[in-house]
């Protein structure tokens, strides 16, 4: 065994070696092509937008190693917005102006991506935004890799609906107080309305950012959950107040089996924090789990243990971990090389136009393709179970990709929407 | 009498140094942003233009700041505050003139309609007037000062004491914009204007006719904050800052001298907000975190306090230095700002301008 | 299902040889109600290692690899041993294509529940006690014959009352009427909130007189819940109040008596967190883990007390009666720190486990649970405050603050060296910031913006209770948990925040000196 390693190891290094020795002779004009990275590494949000920033400086090594996009070798311009709103927007132009970006990956909440959209369209620029969102967008300067409602939270609901879930007839909708929340709370209430559950089985609760004592919160879930019928909690609890909420509701006893709480913010990084056995069986709905079997995922978090340790990332070097806006990140950055490839230029219009129907085999095991229109990437939904050491089990997936609906049909007035951007000369008017 | 004031204002070097800056700003920097061709070397890029006029809104604040920490002694914590409700009217504002051409072509703003509301709440009455924004501009964070200090001062509330119950009272009115039920857009705030005055915000003559206009505001606050600083009502201020109980023996009341000042200081955060929000295109409830005002105070100390110019100074330095640090060593630039603030403190009391001084005093 | 569960109860008279092959990998492999019914096919099976199986599947325990004919075998996986489901045998060596047969909530609630039925007869009285707790919280209606069955031979007394609240409300739902009132009229006299469920489903009953009975009974059942819930937020209360004491006592050292602005304070919070991990780290893997904490505390002390001292030493002796720029300097220290975590330990949060005595909680009142780490926090508060208060005034250093904060001359006259007492004051009370960060790791994430969610808070418990004061930060910060946990409650978390600012604002206005101010006849302080 500890032979084998070696020579692994023996082998990895002399690929290594070689693809450095190759990149010389490859680049040897210099063409270079600078791509911007827009992810806050200080502030609030650091926490979870760090890692994507590592995501994409592990992507475009990978691609510069294989000969770089149509001969150019790739330039991150790395810059930090401190999770900032106004300083995002400011960022944005400065890489799009003064560095002349040809794409930009980055942004995490919605409000960062509201803050630099004017900046894109102003400026024509091309964003990657990997994050699940509220959908009610779709700006032609974006392609969004992240999951819009209809991807996550309706199928994760009728999965909870479902006999396999529990087949819950009450419902908690948990938020943090701001718009992703909100809206997907009004989309699932409408759904959940549709499907006949009645107003007075609905409780929607919201706590301020950086909540960090559930203790009432949890009492009351624990009081509504005992006035009849099977609950099932939705929680849309932003990244940092998770941890105190799931180390509170361990301690508290709410089991899955009574009450299943299942969130769409929460990955293998966010439990990272918490110490998971008292939590088995709570759910999480994504596009990708860190523990997917699929021999492409196999191979990409290996790819990501590498980099992590030769790279010393703190925390990931110790113990590696991949999630879902890492995915959607690692997928938009292929995506842009393919199109740019297709188009043979990196003029925005025309990989604009290339990235439709661009499709990539994701480390999720699915083959996902950016639609046609919509600039929202056609991905499959997965439901986890949490495991004892902070994974997930996959329960339940869809049969194959789905078509994203940024306009969910669930808001009155969206069935006018046109599910394609806005064009520019129909913008101006 | 008005060459008189003149005089008193600044000396013949300053009043050039004064001619200077605003040649600059009303003439260069639109002959070079718009008249020279994007292609050349002394073209003005857009960044450039948001940024500085960025820059010159925190200095309008700092100003603000520097004539109640500087020349009263009071520090207060809760700027940020004053800042962000002079943006938030301003917002309303830009947010009506969007019209129709929101997402759902709807009269109300877009995150009124996506979180299912009918009609706009009370606190919108008559924003899509631009005369009405700008009395609530000035007169929301003018009240709100009025009010909070009346109170504060009245009952001697002052120092560290006051320091914290300014940033209880910005930490608590950020809680509520974040609100989404409060009706100004939650942790979103307001994005995407379109136009301001009928004239397309994202155009470069728009960002270059802000750019003047703050240009223009910032200097007029400069040489009113000098008018009243040598006057006699900024020598009784300054006098309070000494000795307060001295001053109020003497037979003025301090109350009303504290007041005054503390209202006008908000008054002008909240014009500096108006002119930042167009300009940045977003304001939230961010703008009103705790840290946030204390940056502001930062701004003065790094550049000087009880100085105008020392001010204005320390927001650039400051903001300057963040905007190059983050691009040029994202990882780092957090190690430099503390570092930065930590040596003024400990180093240079009197700020950059102190530093300047001494220096031009050796070399004299 | 009755016969099954007849059959089930056989089972531990009569061993049986061998558990079906069939059932076993349905329950693997199967679809979702394939592999429900191989459950109940395994518990009627009655053999002890029928409940092996199942229980490894609901722990996770249970993979599946490749068999001889294309079937799966199905394996029991505990570490690097495994052994076959079926027969028990032990499989050498380790196979290596493995797949997990995965459980999902509604196999494991049925398998739990199915399991704890079978410990209703088990001679030993704490698995039985473990078994009604657990069928209390709901119970499926066909367990109703082996319930019976068990409250026919029951005794116990700690145990006899649970098991006939659960036979009643099993009959609730079937059964004759006088049997269905009688439940009721069983479930009325207690207070988990299981018997709310049913009850509550038995108010729009058919029948008007059971319809009358269970209103009767749900408002008995309610009102013993909401004292219960009363209870709680009590609780609530005083464990917001420990958490906001423990974060602000260091300040009441820093700030209250030294007048020492220390926006680093929620830093030096954070440091004593992440020496917590670090000290944990440390034990990880060790037989002694569930004590790292009696290392973590003493460590995260002397941490952030050595921080604090050089702080002190470094920056913040140069700024005495300077107290506003203390604030900035220490600001710029607080960002400095925050960054040193992110580069030291990664943005991301640390995992801080609760040691095993700590994870859980009591039920007090049934549906009250009072999680042990918020108890031993409450504890740890009180032990800190009585540790402080004996140093305080007890002790040389102690006598030394005190003369230092009142009148720095004359103590520096009469020989106090008034330079070395603020460098340890300043050590204590940062080092109590540290034990703060160590009790919050415990029950909140550790991360590098940790301390910047406490400082505000902190500054509003000293400032309210009256600086300079002890018992007034006690006082301050029992009076704003319990406020804060009683508006949420009535109002939600956000509004309740901001009432609990405003309130000290005003309160502040009204009384500048605190809630409990020190005597002095000074116009200027």
């Amino acid at each position: 065994m500890k032979r084998r390693m070696f020579i692994k190891q023996l082998a990895l290094a002399a690929s290594v070696a070689a693809i450095g020795m190759g990149s010389t002779s490859l680049y040897a004009q210099g063409k270079t092509v600078k791509i911007g990275v827009l992810h806050s590494l200080s502030g609030t949000m650091a926490i979870s937008e760090t890692v994507l920033k590592d995501t994409v400086l592990m992507a475009v090594e990978e691609i510069n190693a294989k000969g770089g996009v149509m001969g150019h070798r790739i330039e991150p311009v790395v810059v930090d917005p401190a999770s900032n709103w106004p300083l995002f927007a400011e960022r944005a132009r400065a890489l799009l102006t003064q560095d002349k970006v040809s794409a930009v990956f980055g942004c995490w909440t919605s409000v960062s991506r509201k803050s630099v959209l004017p900046v894109f369209e102003e400026l024509n620029g091309l964003l990657f935004y990997p994050v699940q969102y509220e959908g009610e967008e779709i700006s032609r300067n974006v392609f969004y890799t992240g999951a819009a409602p209809n991807q996550q939270a309706i199928p994760a609901v009728e999965y909870l609906m479902s006999k396999d879930g529990g087949s819950a007839k009450r419902w908690v909708l948990l938020g943090t107080d701001y718009v992703y929340p909100r809206t997907t709370n009004r989309i699932l209430r409408a759904f959940l309305k549709s499907k006949g559950v009645a107003d007075a089985d609905i409780m929607e609760e919201y706590t301020p950012f950086g909540h960090s004592d559930y203790q009432t919160i949890i009492a009351k879930i624990k009081k509504f959950s005992s006035e009849g019928k099977k609950t099932a909690v939705v929680s849309t609890i932003n990244g940092d107040s998770n941890v105190p909420f799931y180390k509170e509701l361990g301690n508290q006893g709410l089991k899955a089996t009574d009450v299943p709480v299942v969130a769409f913010s929460v990955g293998e990084e966010e439990l990272r924090g918490v110490d998971t056995k008292p939590l088995v069986g709570h759910l999480a709905a994504w596009n990708y789990f860190m523990s997917i079997k699929s021999p492409a995922n196999t191979e990409w978090t290996k790819k990501w243990a590498t980099y992590a340790k030769a790279k010393n990332i703190a925390g990931h070097k110790d113990r590696p971990l991949t999630n879902d806006p890492m995915e959607a990140t690692y997928i938009g950055i292929y995506m842009w090389k393919q199109a740019v490839e297709k188009a043979k230029s990196f003029d925005v219009d025309k990989v604009r136009a290339a990235m439709a129907g661009q499709t990539f085999k994701a480390p999720s095991g699915i083959t996902s393709k950016m639609d046609e229109k919509n600039h929202h990437l056609h991905k499959a939904v997965f439901i986890g179970e949490v495991k004892a050491d902070g994974q997930f089990n996959v329960v339940w997936k869809t049969k194959g990709p789905v078509k994203a609906q940024p306009w969910s049909p669930f808001i009155a007035g969206n069935d006018k929407k046109k599910d394609e951007p806005a064009l520019m000369a129909e913008k101006k008017k | 009498m008005l060459t008189e004031t003149f005089t008193r204002l600044y000396g013949p070097k300053g009043w050039i140094a004064f001619g200077v800056a605003a040649l600059v700003v009303f003439v260069v920097f639109p002959v070079l942003s718009l008249a020279v061709p994007p292609d050349s070397a002394f073209h003005v890029s857009s960044y450039w233009v948001t940024l500085l006029g960025k820059i010159m809104c925190y200095a309008i604040v700092a100003l603000a700041m520097d004539l109640i920490w500087g020349y009263c002694g009071i520090l207060s914590l809760g700027h940020g505050l004053f800042f962000a409700l002079g943006g938030y009217a301003m917002g309303m504002y830009l947010m009506r003139q969007i019209g129709r051409e929101g997402q759902y072509q709807s009269d109300l703003p877009d995150f009124m309609v996506f979180l299912d509301w009918k009609e706009l709440p009370w606190t919108w009455w008559n924003t899509d007037q631009f005369w009405w924004a700008m009395l609530l501009v000035v007169a929301v964070p003018g009240l709100l000062a009025f009010v909070f200090g009346f109170f504060a001062f009245r009952s001697r509330v002052k120092g560290v004491y006051f320091s914290i119950i300014t940033q209880a009272l910005t930490f608590a009115a950020m809680l509520l914009f974040f609100r989404n039920a409060t009706g100004f857009g939650g942790n979103n705030g307001f994005t995407d204007f379109k136009r301001i005055l009928g004239f397309t915000i994202a155009t470069p003559e728009t960002r270059m006719a802000l750019f003047a206009v703050t240009g223009a505001v910032l200097l007029a606050t400069l040489l009113g904050c000098r008018y009243l600083v040598t006057s006699k009502f900024g020598r009784v201020l300054t006098a309070v800052r000494d000795a307060e109980t001295r001053v109020a023996f003497c037979g003025y009341n301090t109350v009303h001298y504290k007041l005054a000042v503390f209202t006008l200081s908000a008054v002008i955060c909240g014009i500096a907000g108006a002119l930042y929000v167009p300009q940045v295109g977003i304001i939230n409830p961010g703008e009103m975190s705790p840290a946030n005002s204390i940056e502001i105070a930062i701004w003065v100390a790094v550049g000087g306090r009880g100085t105008l110019i020392g001010a204005i100074a320390g927001a650039g330095i400051v903001n300057g230095a963040k905007s190059f640090f983050t691009q040029a060593f994202p990882e780092f630039w957090l190690y430099f700002l503390g570092l930065l603030f930590i040596l003024v403190t400990l180093f240079l009391p009197q700020g950059v301008v102190g530093l300047v001084n001494k220096l031009r005093g050796k070399a004299a | 299902m009755k016969t099954l569960l007849l059959a089930l109860l056989l089972s531990f008279a009569a061993a049986a040889a061998a558990i079906d092959r069939a059932a076993v990998e349905k329950l693997a492999t199967g679809e979702a109600d394939e592999r429900s019914a191989a459950i109940s096919a395994l518990v009627a099976e009655a053999d002890p290692r029928a409940a092996e199986v199942l229980s490894a599947l609901a722990e996770g325990e249970m993979q599946t690899v490749a068999g001889k004919d294309g079937a799966r075998r199905v394996l029991i996986v505990r570490g690097e041993e495994a052994v076959d489901a079926v027969t028990g045998e032990k499989v050498t060596p380790l196979p290596e294509e493995r797949e997990d047969a995965i459980a999902n909530n509604r196999l494991r609630g049925q398998i739990e529940g199915a399991l704890a039925a079978l410990k209703l007869l088990s001679p030993e009285r704490e698995t039985r006690l473990e078994a009604v707790k657990q069928l209390a919280a709901g119970a499926d209606e066909a367990l109703l014959p082996l319930v019976q069955k068990a409250l026919a031979k029951e005794t116990d007394a700690g145990i006899r009352p649970t098991l006939e609240l659960i036979a009643a409300s099993l009959a609730m739902k079937s059964g004759t009427k006088e049997a269905r009132v009688a439940a009721i009229r069983r479930l009325a006299s207690s207070s988990s909130p299981n018997s709310r469920t049913l009850l509550a489903a038995a108010v729009n009953d058919p029948d008007e007189d059971i319809r009358f009975e269970a209103q009767k009974a749900l408002r008995e059942v309610q009102a013993s819940l909401a004292w219960g819930e009363r209870a709680g937020l009590l609780f609530a209360g005083v464990s917001l109040g420990s958490i906001l004491l423990l974060a602000a006592l260091g300040l009441a050292i820093t700030y209250g008596l030294m007048g020492v602005i220390n926006m680093a304070h929620g830093e030096l919070i954070m440091i004593g967190a992440y020496t917590t991990y670090a000290v944990q780290v440390l034990f990880r893997g060790t037989p002694y883990f569930d004590w790292y904490l009696l290392a973590a505390v003493p460590a995260s002390f002397a941490m952030s007390a050595m921080v604090g001292m050089a702080l002190e030493r470094s920056v913040i002796r140069w700024l005495y009666g300077r107290p506003l720029e203390t604030l900035l300097a220490t600001w710029g220290i607080s960002l400095m720190l925050i960054q040193a975590m992110r580069t030291l330990y990664g943005a991301q949060n640390v995992q801080v486990e609760n040691p095993a005595f700590m994870s859980g909680g009591i039920e007090v009142f049934a549906g009250v649970v009072l999680p042990w780490s918020r108890i031993s926090i409450i504890a740890f508060a009180a032990l800190v405050l009585l540790g402080m208060w004996l140093l305080l005034t007890r002790t040389r250093l102690g006598l030394f603050v005190r003369g230092v904060t009142q009148n720095r001359e004359m103590a520096a006259c009469v020989g106090v060296p008034t330079g070395r007492v603020d460098t340890w004051a300043f050590g204590l009370g940062s080092g109590i910031a540290g034990l703060a960060g160590c009790a919050l790791s415990q029950i909140g994430n550790v991360g590098p913006d940790l301390g910047q969610g406490y400082i505000v808070d902190s500054f509003m418990v000293v400032v309210f209770g009256g600086v300079g004061q002890l018992a007034g930060t006690v006082y301050a910060a029992l009076v704003l948990g319990f406020a804060n946990k009683f508006l949420e409650s009535w109002s939600g978390a956000v509004i309740a925040k901001i009432v609990v600012l405003v309130f000290i604002i005003i309160f502040i206005q009204r009384r500048p000196q605190g809630m409990f101010a020190l005597k002095g006849r000074a116009l200027d302080s």
